[in-house]
């Protein structure tokens, strides 16, 4: 996709887009920096939901009648602008899911019930997020396959030294966050995802924290499946994707029995739709789609890359400020890093700390944001954890070190 | 004191903060305060599930009255754990289990809290309350 010539963010202007960020929490302003657990959504997203239902609202691909012909044109079009937006060959490739948790668990019942033996080996990394871990221990356990880590180095980056070794000829899959919910580390994908296919290895990628942050190709990455979240990108929650090559998704049996996965049924036999609708069984979330194409569009006319240099500049300030404290220690600094900084303050529990910034009216993750292990590797059972989007400002990452400044001067 | 009149101290000391943040103030002063619970009873066994800051909870029985202690590593946590300890601390297993979980509402603690220190906050109870009955049973069988 070429981009027009790149916009320069003013957060102020884009603010006004997000009608809830502009209310007062515990009497403050509200300052919200959990946009990698969810981000905010703009007026055209909220109104693209309302129009669906009050204007459009029908089962789609079923009805001869207008309403339900306006429904799956709009649902259709929506995974037009999906596959457009992550640049996939076939919009058939595009499937619908309820998000990046339901695609990799496609994924390992689908795909890996059939492929999976006993022996083999699934390879994922340190930084994964829960639904990037248990998907594939359920699987390797049923099939008495093995289940093997690639650790990270003290930065936050991948160990590609041991990436290399634990590729070995038993590892048919490789599942791979693109960027750490925890941390912010981009893995270098396409060196990934090359190695692996040297080694006859496929690989998932989960890109739940990498679509609203970096731009995203699956043509060019060459990765095998990409699992994605609409309300991670500014769009509702409830819907998301699975993009997997044409080839792969067609040799893989459906994942769930239903509706709309079909093509005939009768008692002895039946015979399963084609893609894309061979794995989206029942009535999907047609409105919640027509608003994450709604969302795509919004983020493209902003363009990519602008939001990118934004965020960059948030975080490099973001963290400019923490370190200026002596008292505060980044966890993850890797070279190629998302808007997201997480850190531990000195002799202070996350928990404490997130519960004073609420106070102030600062939203911030504490805890182990779903990556148990990882915390492990750093010996610790949590971070406070501010993920920025591209609506944030640096007056608000000041008003997170006043922020900060309080809670210590409270529990010290 | 009984623990209703306990309960009732409690809720008027509450009462006497303008906002939360004072509120908040004083649970991190009775967190600080809270006398640390002996290190060897620091361990997993004494761990209360269904908290995301760590809560260790000891109970002990003389024979009539139930003494609890307890650390955490979150202040916060600390602090309401100090609370309950105070209301709940050396009574009676029958006192304790009759007692009424009634003053956590009214000092508004539990929509102030995130919903993981709120669960942690009824684990707390709930484990406080496992310990009375499994002392009052104690106590049937022994007599």
């Amino acid at each position: 996709m070429i981009e027009k010539q790149m916009q320069v963010i003013d957060p102020m202007v884009i603010r006004r887009d997000f009608p809830i960020l502009s209310q007062k929490v515990n009497n403050r302003p509200l300052v919200y920096f959990d946009n990698a657990a969810t981000t905010q959504k703009p007026q055209v997203v909220i109104d693209a939901i309302a129009d669906y239902y009050s204007g459009y609202n029908s089962n789609v691909h079923r009805g001869v009648h207008a309403l339900s012909m306006k429904a799956t044109l709009g649902f259709e079009g929506a995974r037009e602008t999906i596959r457009r937006f992550i640049n996939a060959r076939y919009t058939h490739e595009v499937i619908y899911t309820r998000g990046t948790t339901e695609s990799i668990n496609l994924v390992a019942s689908s795909w890996g019930r059939k492929n999976i033996r006993k022996g083999d080996e699934v390879l994922i990394t340190e930084l994964e997020h829960h639904s990037n871990i248990v998907p594939w221990q359920l699987l390797c356990e049923e099939k008495e396959a093995k289940l093997r880590v690639v650790p990270i180095l003290e930065d936050g980056s991948l160990d590609m030294d041991a990436f290399r070794r634990l590729l070995t000829d038993r590892t048919k899959l490789f599942c791979v966050t693109h960027v750490s919910n925890s941390l912010g580390t981009i893995t270098p994908l396409k060196e990934l995802v090359s190695l692996a296919h040297q080694n006859n290895t496929l690989v998932l990628v989960d890109g739940a924290q990498a679509m609203s942050h970096i731009r995203i190709d699956v043509q060019d990455l060459d990765c095998d499946f990409y699992a994605f979240s609409a309300h991670k990108v500014y769009g509702p929650m409830g819907i998301g994707g699975l993009y997997g090559k044409e080839a792969i998704l067609d040799a893989m049996p459906p994942y769930q029995g239903g509706g709309e996965m079909i093509k005939t049924v009768t008692y002895d036999k039946t015979e399963y739709n084609e893609l894309p609708f061979k794995f989206e069984a029942g009535t999907p979330n047609a409105g919640g789609a027509i608003a994450f194409g709604a969302a795509l569009d919004y983020i493209s006319g902003i363009g990519i890359s602008a939001i990118a240099a934004y965020e960059s500049e948030l975080c490099a300030y973001a963290t400019k400020r923490l370190m200026e404290k002596s008292s505060i220690r980044i966890i993850g600094n890797s070279p190629g890093k998302t808007s997201v900084v997480s850190f531990l303050i000195d002799r202070i529990h996350p928990y404490d700390a997130g519960t004073i910034l609420d106070q102030l009216g600062i939203a911030v993750r504490t805890g182990n944001h779903c990556t148990q292990p990882l915390m492990d590797r750093y010996g610790i059972h949590g971070t406070i954890r501010a993920s920025m989007a591209f609506y944030n400002t640096k007056d608000e990452i000041d008003a997170l070190i006043a922020g900060i400044n309080k809670v210590e001067e409270l529990f010290l | 004191m009984k623990i209703e009149e306990t309960s009732e101290t409690i809720i008027s000391e509450f009462d006497n903060f303008d906002d939360w943040m004072d509120k908040y103030n004083y649970l991190i002063e009775l967190g600080k305060s809270l006398p640390m619970i002996d290190e060897k009873y620091k361990v997993e066994s004494n761990l209360i599930q269904g908290c995301q800051s760590r809560v260790w909870l000891h109970a002990e029985f003389d024979g009539q009255r139930v003494h609890f202690t307890a650390d955490s590593d979150a202040v916060i946590t600390k602090g309401i754990a100090n609370l309950l300890i105070r209301v709940y601390s050396g009574h009676t297993p029958q006192e304790i289990l009759d007692a009424s979980t009634e003053f956590i509402k009214e000092i508004g603690l539990t929509e102030h809290l995130s919903p993981t220190r709120s669960n942690g906050l009824l684990s707390m109870i709930k484990q406080i309350k496992m310990y009375a009955l499994a002392y009052k049973t104690k106590q049937a069988i022994d007599q």
